[in-house]
């Protein structure tokens, strides 16, 4: 895949990269030029120095050529735009975005921006999965099918402890992939008997969120 | 009518004095408190500080009751961005975007954004002056 990449921070070194120990033809273009004079002599050929929101930059690296778009910059407007254009005058295929601001998370949606891609809020999760405090954390979202992975950390005072779950009202539309229990993988069946700290790991649409929430105990 | 104007620089300060004299309810917002000075002292309207591409500060001047908003700042994607704000999200029915790059500028008003490009407007008349035509 021909694979363009819109910013030279940390982000876009890192992914150019590793699409390129991949195999893919990969393109990363830098604005600033101290920046791009350093990153040359670790990607040589691999990096143009311009601007991709640009129709001279886009152009020159033949853009329309390409299957994949990322912009990650650190501004999220530069990253809407280099998107959209990719999109619209390029007719790029896949176009990604990195989402600075969760602030901005609306407009990104409306934006017509194939995959927002959002480093702040990814972190919070992964941190707040690590507080003692948490027993309900959102992991991941699939945002085309509504759907997220979330674990829960069933609290001893429970009122699902020792039931099995098939005795749990579980919401129709939530599908329980695993259990770990004390560090050991238990496949979730009906006679499953839920033990306190049990880490349950499940999908669940948005509506389903709350009813899962209380069938664990873990609305606060 | 009430108008929001992002971006308090040369046009946007005379847009907004303009408007404001004409009688119409004008809010302007610029990150830099300094620019307000552009205004003049009998400029009735609201400033507000802050980032155009922020939806708190939008809204604090006033985007949800808005009739027209129009995006002068100096940065042609903020201006996009704003603007993109201020139709998709806010609603707003007039909303006018200033874009100095043209392709940009194509690439949005096709995409149905009201586009103003100075670069193409300036570059003509200066054209038509030296060439003679009008």
């Amino acid at each position: 895949m021909y694979i363009i990449v819109g910013g030279g921070g940390d982000i876009g070194y890192y992914v150019t990269r590793s699409l390129f120990d991949r195999g893919h033809e990969v393109l990363l273009i830098e604005r600033d030029a101290v920046r791009y004079q350093s990153l040359k002599e670790e990607l040589g050929q691999s990096v143009v120095r311009g601007d991709a929101c640009e129709a001279r930059t886009m152009d020159e690296v033949g853009a329309s050529r390409a299957d994949v778009v990322i912009a990650v910059t650190g501004e999220d407007e530069d990253n809407m735009v280099i998107c959209q254009v990719a999109k619209k005058r390029y007719k790029v295929g896949r176009t990604i975005a990195r989402l600075n601001n969760p602030k901005h998370e609306e407009i990104f949606q409306k934006a017509g921006i194939d995959i927002v891609v959002s480093p702040t809020k990814t972190i919070l999760s992964l941190i707040e999965a690590e507080l003692p405090s948490s027993r309900f954390v959102p992991l991941m979202t699939l945002k085309s099918a509504g759907l997220e992975i979330v674990e829960v950390r069933v609290p001893a005072e429970s009122m699902a402890v020792g039931k099995s779950l098939s005795a749990i009202n579980l919401p129709r539309n939530c599908n329980l992939a695993l259990i770990i229990r004390d560090k050991q993988f238990v496949p979730p069946t009906a006679d499953t008997i839920l033990l306190p700290n049990d880490d349950v790991f499940a999908l669940v649409n948005r509506e389903g969120e709350e009813e899962l929430r209380r069938a664990f105990g873990t609305l606060e | 009518m009430k108008i929001v104007i992002l971006g308090c620089g040369r046009v946007g300060a005379l847009l907004a004095t303009m408007l404001d004299r004409e009688g119409h309810t004008v809010s302007v917002i610029d990150q830099s408190n300094a620019a307000f000075q552009r205004l003049p002292g009998e400029f009735q309207g609201n400033e507000f500080v802050g980032n155009g591409v922020d939806e708190e500060v939008l809204l604090r001047a006033g985007i949800k009751e808005a009739d027209a908003f129009i995006a002068v700042t100096n940065g042609d994607n903020r201006n996009i961005m704003a603007s993109q704000m201020a139709r998709e999200i806010f609603k707003v029915k007039k909303v006018v975007c200033r874009i100095y790059d043209p392709m940009r500028e194509e690439t949005y008003r096709e995409l149905g954004l009201e586009t103003f490009c100075p670069t193409v407007i300036g570059a003509q008349s200066l054209f038509d002056a030296v060439t003679d035509k009008k």
